[in-house]
């Protein structure tokens, strides 16, 4: 069989998929931090571990995310929304509608039947439509990221944050919390305001169902939640922690198409898999 | 000899002033807001008191007015004006040329252009995102590791500002580290961080109209570093002063000593004298 890597450098996290055919054999994810270049090679060598292969296996390897032209293996670079389109029309064939809210990112697009994208709205510049916000809102509440999942699972209600700045929210939820408001009302209300901003950029796109949501931020069952209640329709979600590896995923996808196209031109592939600083010849 | 005063409830600092018949500053004093907005109001003033040597009792401080957003919390106040009307007002006494006022705090940047006798004409402020106020520059200081007062004078001692590109606080951070990570010299990025603050508030400044004099007011003037890339980006120099700091309470003090002059005695001392 054929086996590829797809590789997502995204602000916050990087992510990578190993696959043989339609097989996920490895994957591996770890924070991006201040040298993506690094943390691509760290994060394949980690997918190389969990699937148990030699990195001269990889065929060819596809990079997308924001820190994709730092990846110094892959063979090819794309959009995160053409990885994303790929990856979740890989697991959901009738997707339309793309919804990818990250760390560091919030992008809607709409697809058609091929992968190919339609429309797309971003917001990458005001940290209030993305996860930093949820991060932010629980770290001023003493919080790591990874309790906000189970906190606000707890709320029964949700209390209103502005969201207009991430800066700002930081005196809201004090003052909420010096009036006895539970922690996890106020998580919830955050995530309340991350989804309303997040539903502005579908509607952007004109969203068609069957709609997918994606992103580490899927990963907050609050979060997919309060989608589902704010869209009329059902919306397809990954399971567990592959939400936050669907562009890997679609990379990984369109790296064995790439194999298989190259295979019917008779071009030989080129590989390129080598550690950074090998010569890559 | 007859006082008023003037506090100034910031987001992020507390600001209190004593100003005579005079109309001189004779007490200054400054504490961080924290949580407990009252109890920062109370400190400012007791300090700024102790600071002028003035006994309340016995020289009596005749009106206190508060402003800045925690205005309505200073419960010992008689009046409470807007940090606008105060900004401005401050201003003008002190450069009686004022005709533009940018006030840059902790949370917030606000233009202002006021008329020759200090009135506010026109204001705009950036009530939607923390970019282009203080905390951006402090979002730098903590990705730095630098003490605040050393952002001005670090930052010019590059002469080529670095280009940041993010345009949100809480990203700064990243863009900031991912720069030195690259190699890039602290006071070139930090050049570039005060160039990016200025180009918001220059922003906000061309909405109200940028007439000529400009003061500069709220705790950012005192970075050396932001004075100095505002001057170049406007072309002109704007008017700072030690004080700049302190105009917001220093306007609530002078609108204070209005009071007095109008004879209008608040009621808590009328109960004393009765």
């Amino acid at each position: 069989m054929t086996i590829t890597a797809g590789i997502d450098v995204g602000g916050a996290y990087t992510k990578v998929v190993l696959m043989d055919g339609e097989q996920i054999i490895g994957k591996a994810m770890l924070r991006t931090g201040y040298k993506p270049a690094i943390a691509a090679e760290e994060c394949l060598v980690s997918a190389l571990a969990a699937a148990g292969i030699a990195r001269d296996r990889i065929e060819y390897t596809v990079a997308t995310g924001f820190g994709r032209f730092q990846v110094a293996f892959s063979q090819l670079n794309v959009t995160e929304l053409t990885a994303a389109a790929w990856g979740a029309h890989a697991l959901f064939p009738q997707t339309q509608t793309i919804l990818d809210v990250g760390g560091h990112a919030v992008k809607a697009s709409r697809i058609d039947s091929s992968r190919q994208v339609k429309s797309f709205r971003l917001n990458e510049k005001c940290a209030a439509g993305t996860g930093a916000f949820l991060e932010k809102t629980a770290r001023y509440m003493g919080f790591e990221t990874d309790r906000i999942g189970a906190l606000a699972s707890t709320s029964a209600v949700a209390v209103p944050i502005s969201g207009v700045c991430t800066v700002f929210a930081e005196a809201e939820v004090i003052n909420h919390l010096s009036q006895g408001i539970a922690a996890a009302d106020i998580m919830n209300g955050a995530i309340v305001s991350l989804v309303g901003k997040s539903i502005q950029l579908m509607k952007r796109v004109k969203m068609e169902p069957e709609v997918t949501l994606i992103g580490g931020i899927m990963r907050f069952p609050t979060m997919v939640s309060a989608i589902r209640e704010k869209v009329a329709v059902d919306v397809n979600v990954p399971e567990g922690d592959l939400v936050q590896f669907v562009a890997a995923l679609g990379a990984g996808a369109l790296a064995q198409l790439q194999v298989r196209r190259l295979a019917e031109q008779g071009t030989p592939v080129t590989r390129r898999a080598e550690p950074v600083g090998a010569s890559a010849s | 000899m007859t006082y008023a005063a003037g506090v100034d409830v910031g987001s992020t600092q507390t600001k209190a002033v004593i100003i005579d018949e005079d109309l001189r500053i004779v007490g200054r004093a400054l504490v961080s807001t924290g949580s407990n907005v009252t109890v920062a109001a109370e400190s400012a003033y007791e300090l700024a008191l102790k600071q002028g040597n003035i006994l309340e009792e016995q020289d009596g401080v005749g009106f206190i007015i508060g402003t800045g957003y925690g205005r309505y919390k200073v419960t010992f106040g008689d009046a409470q004006t807007t940090e606008i009307s105060c900004h401005g007002r401050g201003a003008v006494h002190m450069f009686p040329g004022t005709r533009t006022v940018v006030d840059m705090g902790g949370q917030d940047t606000k233009a202002i252009r006021v008329s020759p006798t200090g009135e506010i004409l026109d204001f705009v402020m950036n009530d939607k995102c923390a970019a282009g106020t203080g905390r951006f520059l402090g979002a730098a200081a903590s990705a730095l590791d630098l003490p605040l007062d050393q952002l001005g004078p670090t930052a010019l001692q590059s002469s080529r500002p670095v280009k940041i590109t993010t345009t949100c606080t809480v990203f700064a951070d990243g863009e900031i580290l991912s720069l030195i990570g690259k190699g890039k010299r602290v006071e070139d990025v930090l050049l570039g961080v005060h160039h990016s603050v200025v180009s918001r508030s220059i922003g906000l400044l061309s909405r109200v109209g940028i007439d000529k004099e400009v003061t500069f007011t709220g705790g950012v003037a005192n970075n050396t570093g932001m004075v100095s890339v505002l001057n170049q980006e406007l072309g002109f120099d704007v008017n700072v002063s030690e004080d700049s700091h302190f105009m917001g309470a220093l306007g609530a003090a002078l609108f204070a000593m209005d009071r007095i002059v109008a004879g209008r005695t608040p009621a808590r001392l009328q109960e004393v004298k009765a």
